[in-house]
């Protein structure tokens, strides 16, 4: 018997050790995420996904699908609030979307596009961060990083290399590198490992390759990022 | 809104390149129809000084020093309507990149290493506006109604902005009208 | 210090390998014990530990960056940190500290320049009822003032080492002034182990469901469902835990449980082991209770001697179990049970998604039971007594007792064990509290209660608390309890998840604005909203109660903040004038100009 759940009226099957995220992704229905990556194991922290699910809350993206549950999804609250942690990642990092080589091809610029915010709305922290640009084909600029572990992750999972890794805490954390002088030139990150294509924003960029894509051809220029699925990693 | 009144739209530009307002005569033919509506405060088109009673005010650039902080807080003051136009109004913007260098290092590599025209010191004028720690969003400073964001915004994007304002309608972007590079 | 000490890194770590081994686990424990030798993690430390527990450097770096009580840079041959909860500060915290750093010649968060003392705040310690209170190299200072302060100034001076100090400095007192069915009556060591196996596992099971016994940490979970689903859930080994953590601002009954009820603690950690069929058990200590190690290893050394730990345990052929004290290093968090299991592998204490639910994949991905460590005690009671016995005190859905720490403006602050049911009002009486205010019941997470409140009970029905109970007088500032819950929020996130991590930063700089007296209606908007985005988005506990004390306080006590506010709509988000200080050092200009009004 096929199980199914459904979202925002919407019937939707899966099959068990599905999430509701990957059930509604199979299904070609969006849910807002950032951190979240079919092709990786999910993390859970950027919350985007958050949907209802009988009146309560619940991270789309780890949650197990469940037979008959009644789930929200594209309301007008839960946008909402998916807005205003949008508007708390613009300011708790630097982005400068007119100077950053990410813009029009960026997730988070895209998903904040989507979620139609107009300003970051909330005071910004303007945080000293560095940027690396040591290795000789790849930028890495903090100011940028929203901590979705999704380099962490394919660096771990998929390179095997485990270059990557979240440090600190609270408002505190931060990527770091793993070498001895903290540098990515000092490590063996390829341009050709996966951790190079997965970061949602502008903050790993493959070098020599800013603005080669003219405004108006990018992906998200002409295009939403729920149209897009979200599924391509910017390659 | 009524015929017979023209509207009165202000506008000015703080830490900002005056590219939104170049965006804005960018809007060509079309601003005739539009100026038959609107009447010129204080604006860089204008050589008015100060900010009469307004009811639309329109900001660029976002705030970088003192004079910054008075001109804002007047057009805070004065206009009904108050909007953040362009990505250094609505996030602090190319500017804000001096964010993360020490004032000190700033002033440094201006007054002190490259020389000024009077020598190598350090400007202490009281004519000239003091730069604040840091460069701001005009939201942290005053109330904002509106945001338009865009680096600039497209010529149509104000275009549309403005006469939706100005017909009393709650302005709507389209998809493509909404970037904030 | 000398880099050319490094060269004999090997030397000075051996012993503190050969105590812990050679597991990635025991990472957490290294780091503290190497902190402790350099007053550091020295980066020659950090490789070296890397090498010897086969992982990278960077997640020995990223565990060290957790941890309050771990640094990569010296902290100073002392370093006293003063507990920082709203309690402390009543009894004179800020002036104290304020006072010792001026005799010391010292700001607070800096090292002194000779390397010989540091200073600073640290989340309450957990000697609410006889502060203010403050850790010195890891040691609780109780009864903190002047006099004191400047005796340990002497000390610090003449470089006394610290085990040398006073003990009276160090004195920490249990302060019972009730008891009932815990604290009461003592138990004989082994009682309860020995009912459990005469009863049998599954008999005894159904006396702790007949119980009805609920968690003590707070969430009152239902004690004999989780064991059973641990019990039945498959494995290759099962663990206990016993979560003494007790980061919760104003809770101290764990410290007093540890200290004088070990047994009954221990105890039910074994019966617990029994009934799921676990043989490795932990006790998460959090490092400000690091003074209770030496005590409690004896404790379980006698217990060992007595048959009541180890092999066959109290000759019962196949019951072996055996308890490993873990130090925790200064992070509220790691109270969280999926964050605790995190700490006890070694790692940073990051809450875990859930589902999967610890009972099937908690430590080593194992079926895991954590509990409080009065859920422990209450085990140990049931399973040496009865049920009946047990549900003839509390309420309908509150079986049993509650032991309270109150602290705040009473008479006799300290340790009250009650019947579930009790009312606020009753409490004052028996503590000595007078002109009561407010109280906060179950700490920054938990309920500030109005004087329009005062009858309203202890108990899961009404109002639940894993133990905290602070109590504020008509002269208290209830603004001060806002902002710092705020702060110990904004301080103690994890920074795993996105509402809670940036929410924590935005809510504590609108209630500092707001008790610096530029908050306008327009932040108390803003407060709520972000409140909700909190209570409704974040990952775990932490961040769903961070608004708290500060919803609570916006909806129960208007008079704290209502004459601070400007009458204007609005305020800048930041200070004008303080935006320009730098610019006017830079030039040297002081006229009306370089000034905001
Ligand atoms: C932020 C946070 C901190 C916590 N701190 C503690 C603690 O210090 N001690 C504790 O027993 N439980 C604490 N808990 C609750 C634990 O997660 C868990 O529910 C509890 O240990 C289960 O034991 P119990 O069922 O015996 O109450 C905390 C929870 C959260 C969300
Ligand atoms: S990373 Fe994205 S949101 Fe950030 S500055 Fe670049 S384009 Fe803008
Ligand atoms: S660098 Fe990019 S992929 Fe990595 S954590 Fe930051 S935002 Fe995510
Ligand atoms: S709610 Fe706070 S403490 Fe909990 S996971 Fe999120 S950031 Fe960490
Ligand atoms: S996408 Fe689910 S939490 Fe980030």
């Amino acid at each position: 018997m096929s199980k199914n759940f459904t979202l925002d009226g919407k019937v939707i099957s899966f099959k068990d050790g599905q999430t509701i995220m990957d059930a509604a992704l199979t299904a070609g229905v969006y849910i807002p995420h950032l951190c979240h990556n079919p092709k990786f194991i999910p993390h859970g922290s950027c919350k985007l996904c958050i949907v209802n699910v009988n009146g309560r809350n619940m991270t789309s993206c780890t949650m197990p699908a469940g037979n008959g549950m009644v789930i929200e999804n594209n309301t007008s609250a839960l946008n909402d609030d998916r807005k205003a942690l949008v508007q708390m990642l613009f300011v708790e990092g630097n982005h400068t979307c007119p100077s950053c080589e990410a813009s029009g091809n960026c997730k988070l610029q895209a998903t904040a596009y989507y979620l139609e915010m107009l300003s970051p709305h909330y005071t910004h922290f303007y945080p000293p961060r560095t940027v690396d640009a040591s290795h000789p084909d790849i930028f890495l600029d903090l100011n940028r990083c929203i901590l979705c572990e999704l380099c962490v992750r394919a660096s771990r999972d998929v390179d095997g290399k485990n270059i990557f890794k979240i440090s600190g805490r609270g408002i505190g954390s931060h990527l770091v590198v793993n070498a001895e002088s903290g540098k990515l030139g000092d490590t063996n990150f390829a341009v050709t490992d996966k951790a190079a294509r997965v970061c949602p924003t502008g903050a790993i960029l493959i070098k020599r390759r800013g603005y080669k894509t003219p405004i108006g051809h990018r992906i998200y220029d002409h295009k939403k990022i729920n149209e897009i699925q979200a599924e391509s990693d910017h390659e | 809104m009524s015929e017979d009144r023209k509207i009165k739209l202000a506008t000015c530009s703080l830490a900002g390149c005056f590219g939104c307002h170049m965006s804005l005569l960018d809007i060509d033919e079309k601003l005739f129809p539009l100026l038959k509506k609107v009447e010129f405060d204080r604006t860089p088109f204008t050589d008015i000084k100060k900010c009469g009673s307004c009811d639309i005010g329109i900001v660029e650039g976002g705030v970088s020093n003192v004079e910054n902080v008075h001109v804002l807080k007047e057009f805070r003051k004065h206009c009904k309507v108050l909007v953040a136009m362009g990505a250094c109004a609505i996030t602090g913007g190319v500017p804000s990149l001096r964010n993360n260098i020490d004032l000190w290092d700033c002033f440094q590599e201006i007054y002190l290493y490259e020389g000024g025209l009077e020598g190598s010191q350090i400007p202490n004028d009281p004519e000239l506006p003091l730069p604040l720690d840091k460069v701001y969003p005009v939201y942290e400073v005053v109330k904002i109604d509106y945001f338009l964001p865009g680096c600039p915004p497209s010529a149509d994007t104000i275009w549309k902005f403005l006469t939706d304002l100005i017909a009393g309608r709650e302005p709507k972007l389209s998809y493509e009208m909404l970037h904030y590079d | 210090m000398d880099s050319c000490e490094f060269s004999q890194i090997e030397q000075q770590l051996s012993p503190v390998f050969e105590q812990h081994g050679y597991e990635a686990q025991k990472l957490l424990q290294i780091l503290l014990d190497v902190q402790e030798i350099y007053s550091f993690i020295p980066d020659e430390a950090i490789t070296y530990i890397a090498n010897l527990l086969s992982v990278s450097r960077v997640s020995v770096k990223a565990v060290v960056d957790f941890y309050s009580f771990l640094s990569f840079k010296s902290v100073g041959e002392y370093r006293v940190l003063f507990s920082d909860n709203i309690t402390d500060q009543m009894l004179g915290k800020n002036e104290l500290m304020q006072y010792f750093c001026k005799k010391m010649w010292l700001e607070p968060g800096k090292v002194s320049e000779d390397n010989l003392l540091s200073v600073d705040s640290t989340s309450c310690t957990g000697m609410c009822d006889q502060g203010p209170a403050a850790l010195v190299n890891g040691w609780p200072l109780t009864n903190l003032d002047q006099q004191r302060l400047d005796l340990i100034a002497k000390l610090i001076r003449d470089r006394n080492p610290v085990s040398t100090w006073p003990a009276m400095l160090f004195e920490v007192k249990d302060n019972i002034y009730r008891s009932e069915i815990l604290l009461g009556k003592p138990s004989v060591a082994g009682a309860a182990i020995k009912a459990t196996l005469e009863r049998g596992v599954a008999a005894t099971l159904s006396e702790i469901e007949a119980s009805k016994l609920r968690g003590r940490g707070g969430a009152g979970y239902s004690t004999a469902n989780k064991w059973s689903s641990c019990r039945t859930s498959p494995g290759t080994a099962h663990y206990i835990v016993c979560n003494a953590d007790e980061g919760e601002p104003g809770t101290f009954k764990d410290r007093v449980l540890l200290n004088s009820y070990a047994d009954l603690v221990l105890e039910g950690m074994t019966i617990a082991a029994k009934i799921i069929g676990a043989t490795q058990g932990f006790l998460y200590l959090r490092g400000e209770y690091r003074y209770l190690r030496r005590k409690l290893e004896e404790v379980l050394a006698q217990r060992r001697t007595a048959g009541l730990l180890g092999r066959s345990i109290l000759g019962e052929l196949g019951f072996d179990f055996d308890i490993e004290i873990h130090l925790g290093a200064g992070a509220y968090i790691c109270g969280e049970e999926s964050a605790l299991i995190e700490s006890l592998e070694g790692k940073s204490g990051r809450p875990r998604n859930r589902p999967p639910f610890p009972v099937t994949h908690g430590y080593l991905d194992q079926p895991t039971v954590v509990d409080n460590v009065e859920t422990f005690a209450c085990v140990s009671k049931i399973a040496e007594y009865d049920s009946a016995w047990f549900t003839a005190l509390g309420t309908a859905q509150s079986s049993g007792s509650k032991i309270l720490s109150i602290s705040g403006d009473c008479a006799r602050p300290g340790i009250y064990e009650y019947p579930f049911g009790v009312a606020l009002y009753e409490i004052f009486d028996d503590c000595g509290a007078e002109d009561v205010h407010a109280v906060q019941v179950s700490g920054p997470s938990g309920t500030l209660v109005s004087c329009k409140e005062f009858r309203r009970r202890i108990c899961f029905e009404d109002l639940p608390t894993a133990g905290a109970l602070i109590i504020f007088n008509r002269e208290r500032d209830i603004l001060q309890v806002a902002l710092n819950s705020a702060h110990f929020f904004a301080y103690e996130s994890c920074g795993f998840c996105t509402p809670c991590r940036v929410g924590t930063q935005l809510q504590k700089k609108i209630i500092d604005k707001i008790s610096d007296g530029y908050g306008t209606a327009y932040d108390l908007e803003e407060l709520k909203y972000i409140g909700h985005i909190m209570r409704t988005m974040s990952h775990c506990g932490l961040g769903h109660t961070a608004a708290n004390q500060v919803i609570d306080m916006l909806d129960k006590f208007p008079d704290a903040y209502k004459n601070k506010l400007k009458k204007l709509v609005f305020e800048p988000a930041f200070d004008l004038d303080r935006a320009l200080e730098k610019a006017r050092k830079i030039t040297g200009r002081d006229d009306k100009l370089a000034h905001f009004p």
